[in-house]
């Protein structure tokens, strides 16, 4: 009962929304290519879904692929850089300025490292880098969390470093490393969306793309439509990475 | 012997010092337990017997290799993520045994603790108790010849603590290895050990020793005889004047 609570909630303030946007648009008379109503960006969601979904799969890999390389780089910065604190003190103001650095400002300069014929391989690089540093923060604060005793017991027992590293410093880890993931996962599909914005190119056929092409031919109700794919992906991406958090780290909670 | 520590001193960097100097020699098959202060080196004492602190100043003797010896903490310090057997198997694996006498030993070490049923648990689902039995199940695996516990149950209700220690006399019985157990509580200590050691505030140094004159385990109505009173006030005494407190 509770659980349907939950999910009506929120649809039924959304569907409220929904009815006062289209109330105000026709009431008002508002011109469609400065603000369509939601019955008119509806349809054009139903008009454009095989290039939406298409596109929001182009999107949605360049994103993954992004994740993977941050995820594989992020790894083996934290997994080194926990080898000593002085590792750490030398990786993280580094790591903080690519955190803070506009993904906007490096689009270009990616751009033509990738090879300007690649557009899809600057999007993938700067999807990486936004991901990067929540990955490589989690991983390193996990890598830290481990429970001194049982360290202890492990010494005492004489484990191997790879053995401490396997079987207590990496599971140890996991919560902090699958919530990085979380949250790098994200802002990942952010990144793809702005570096494709960024990148300016048709080549790479994403979401973003189809948002630029509909704004040039000022086409609101398909930009609109875009956005809705867009916000459903995030949804999806957000739902997915959750339920991998609470399959994954069920055993840490004591549930089957 | 089986274990010593000779005038034994140690400082951490930045707090001055720990402990020290202290002297205990441990005895094969015997019950000590030291009560202490908070933060008078007690567990401090216990990592230097077990080897994984090295002293600033003094010696410590081990005549029991790391594999003979086994360390329970405060809290059950069990791996969240591994199933109870996984966690006795601990020792045994990290010592590379063999699958087939991993799986017997924990059976039986599970056993022992009277937890066979729980083997498949993980820790987030079993009690305090619980907990602290597969703890001691796991350092009891290895059949150390040198046990060190650590406040072991000072985290569980009075009753649960009560029959957790009349469980480690049940398991010293069968094996009689040294015990070493460190606590804060005077009537725990007198139960359970055949020598208590008195230390005094931090840097904690040996204040007294009482020797506790009943057989191991003890026999019903231990707790409401004189031998058992007497020790309790005796080492309560102890306790207060090494603490600084009026007596």
């Amino acid at each position: 009962m509770r659980r349907l609570a939950d999910i009506a909630a929120p649809l039924a303030l959304l569907l409220a929304l929904c009815g006062l946007w289209e109330a105000a648009c026709r009431g008002l008379d508002v011109a469609p290519y400065f603000l369509p109503p939601p019955s008119a960006v509806l349809a054009a969601v139903v008009d454009r879904a095989p290039v939406l979904l298409l596109s929001a799969w182009n999107t949605l890999k360049m994103a993954l692929l992004g994740l993977f390389f941050a995820s594989a780089v992020a790894m083996v910065i934290a997994l080194v850089a926990s080898l000593h604190h002085l590792l750490e003190k030398a990786v993280r103001p580094i790591a903080v300025a690519v955190q803070v650095t506009p993904v906007v400002a490096l689009a270009p300069l990616v751009s033509i490292w990738a090879g300007l014929d690649h557009p899809e391989r600057a999007v993938i690089g700067l999807s990486a880098v936004v991901a990067f540093f929540p990955i490589l923060s989690g991983a390193l604060a996990g890598l830290k969390a481990t429970d001194r005793d049982l360290e202890r017991l492990f010494r005492l027992y004489a484990a191997s470093p790879l053995q401490t590293l396997f079987r207590l410093r990496l599971p140890s880890a996991a919560p902090h490393i699958v919530e990085g993931h979380r949250v790098g996962a994200g802002l990942a599909v952010i990144g793809a969306v702005v570096a494709e914005l960024a990148a300016g190119s048709g080549a790479t056929q994403g979401l973003a793309w189809r948002i630029l092409e509909a704004s040039n031919r000022l086409r609101t109700a398909e930009m609109l439509a875009g956005v809705v794919v867009l916000m459903a992906l995030g949804l999806v991406v957000h739902g997915a990475m959750g339920l991998v958090e609470s399959r994954v780290l069920r055993r840490w909670r004591g549930a089957r | 012997m089986i274990a010593a520590l000779r005038d034994v001193v140690v400082e951490y960097a930045g707090r001055g010092r720990a402990l020290g100097p202290f002297s205990l020699a441990v005895q094969p098959g015997e019950i000590v337990a030291v009560v202490g202060p908070s933060g008078c080196g007690k567990s401090t004492a216990l990592r230097l017997l077990a080897g994984l602190e090295q002293p600033g100043a003094g010696e410590v003797e081990r005549q029991v290799g790391r594999g003979g010896t086994a360390l329970v903490f405060q809290s059950p310090t069990l791996m969240p993520w591994a199933e109870a057997a996984a966690n006795v198997a601990l020792p045994l694996e990290l010592a590379g045994r063999p699958v087939g006498e991993r799986r017997e030993r924990v059976a039986h070490a599970l056993r022992r603790v009277g937890l066979s049923d729980a083997a498949r648990a993980f820790p987030a689902e079993l009690s305090g108790g619980m907990a602290m039995r597969v703890s001691l199940a796991r350092a009891l695996v290895t059949e150390p010849r040198l046990l060190l516990l650590d406040e072991p149950f000072a985290a569980l209700d009075g009753l649960t603590r009560r029959r957790l220690v009349e469980d480690v006399h049940r398991l010293w019985a069968q094996t009689r290895p040294a015990i070493v157990f460190v606590t804060h509580d005077v009537d725990e200590a007198v139960y359970l050990a055949s020598r208590v050691v008195v230390m005094t505030a931090g840097p904690g140094r040996a204040a007294r020793e009482v020797a506790i004159e009943a057989p191991l385990p003890r026999p019903p109505g231990f707790r409401a005889g004189a031998a058992f009173r007497n020790a309790v006030e005796e080492i309560s005494e102890a306790l207060d004047k090494a603490a600084g407190a009026p007596v």
